[in-house]
């Protein structure tokens, strides 16, 4: 059976962190994939997804948000990454998924789109699309977020998509 | 070593089915991943929705969805929902599209699930649907049923619907 979906790295905290980094990359794959499950300190944060350290006002998106009875959409710039969710949870009874989809992150002459979606059934869900206005490729990703830490028992998983 | 692997797989055959069940879910891998293509015998409708049960369990359910139609949009909460079903006012041969995302489903947390579900019914009508679903409830998941809500009508899933589970290890 063909191997094109990796697991390349994955953390699970075991105490509470600020922010959780993925580093050195491999550029040998076509797309990437995270799966996010993270427990916040505090509820109400949002969630960032920041590139190869760069904390600069170079992110650009939009997000289409419900919340079991009203659809908003907005568009957004936010210093220091792509808004991936927007309602962390404080404890271990609601934890999100986050699927973060990366797709061409590792070419040179384009700018970088980050497709996410956050789901916290509790609240709400979100769908979103950031661009990191950059052509570099992608080495590192930084997930943090505004106002809240992580939990012990937050993980992140990375996997590499590789074209035929 | 690979990490997206095909767990089983069900079609319904003649006659249509009530449920598609996976049973003795092996507890190896970090998440679940289903893919499903669904359509039901509810009559009076062109769409159903799908819902889930966690070890025969068909308690302590929540979501929140999103949808649009291309003409109208809006979000709703509904206890098991797990995506949608075509019915019978849609175009013959026509199947819903549809990926459930179960995270962590060993842990002792409550359970978490992704849903992204679609259909197109040859230019008339169709429905995106994304949102999230939580079963309260801190027992590692070891079966998974889909069924249809048959409270609007309809009993079964019909002949050709698929699904298939699939089991994915992070490194």
């Amino acid at each position: 059976m063909p191997k094109t979906y990796k697991a390349i790295a994955s953390q699970t905290l075991t105490g509470t962190e600020t922010s959780v980094t993925f580093s050195s990359i491999p550029q040998t794959y076509t797309d990437l994939v995270f799966i996010l499950n993270p427990i916040g300190t505090s509820s109400g944060a949002n969630y960032l997804a920041r590139f190869n350290s760069d904390t600069g006002a170079n992110y650009d998106g939009i997000r289409l948000t419900a919340n079991g009875s009203t659809v908003a959409s907005a568009r957004y710039t936010i210093t220091g990454g792509i808004q991936i969710h927007d309602y962390l949870i404080n404890g271990t009874s609601q934890v999100p998924v986050i699927i973060c989809q990366i797709m061409n992150y590792s070419n040179t002459t384009t700018y970088k789109q980050l497709y996410a979606r956050g789901n916290t059934a509790s609240n709400w869900v979100q769908s979103s699309v950031g661009v990191w206005k950059s052509t570099s490729a992608i080495t590192s990703v930084t997930f943090l977020s505004s106002s809240s830490n992580f939990q012990s028992g937050s993980s992140f998983s990375l996997y590499g998509i590789k074209a035929a | 070593m690979a990490t997206f692997i095909k767990i089983a797989s069900v079609e319904v055959g003649s006659g249509g089915a009530a449920t598609i069940d996976f049973t003795s879910i092996p507890q190896d891998y970090t998440d679940l991943v289903i893919l499903a293509s669904l359509r039901d015998d509810r009559a009076a409708a062109y769409a159903n929705s799908t819902f889930i049960s966690f070890n025969g369990n068909t308690a302590n359910f929540s979501s929140r969805v999103a949808y649009g139609s291309g003409t109208v949009s809006g979000s709703f909460s509904l206890a098991r929902y797990a995506g949608t079903n075509v019915s019978e006012q849609a175009t013959a041969s026509i199947f819903s599209n549809s990926q459930l995302y179960i995270s962590n489903y060993t842990s002792s947390n409550y359970k978490s699930y992704s849903i992204e579900s679609v259909t197109e019914n040859n230019g008339s009508d169709g429905y995106q649907y994304f949102g999230a679903g939580l079963w309260s409830d801190t027992s590692a998941i070891t079966s998974i049923g889909l069924t249809l809500d048959t409270g609007s009508g309809g009993s079964v899933l019909k002949q050709y619907s698929t699904a298939t589970l699939y089991g994915i290890l992070k490194a």
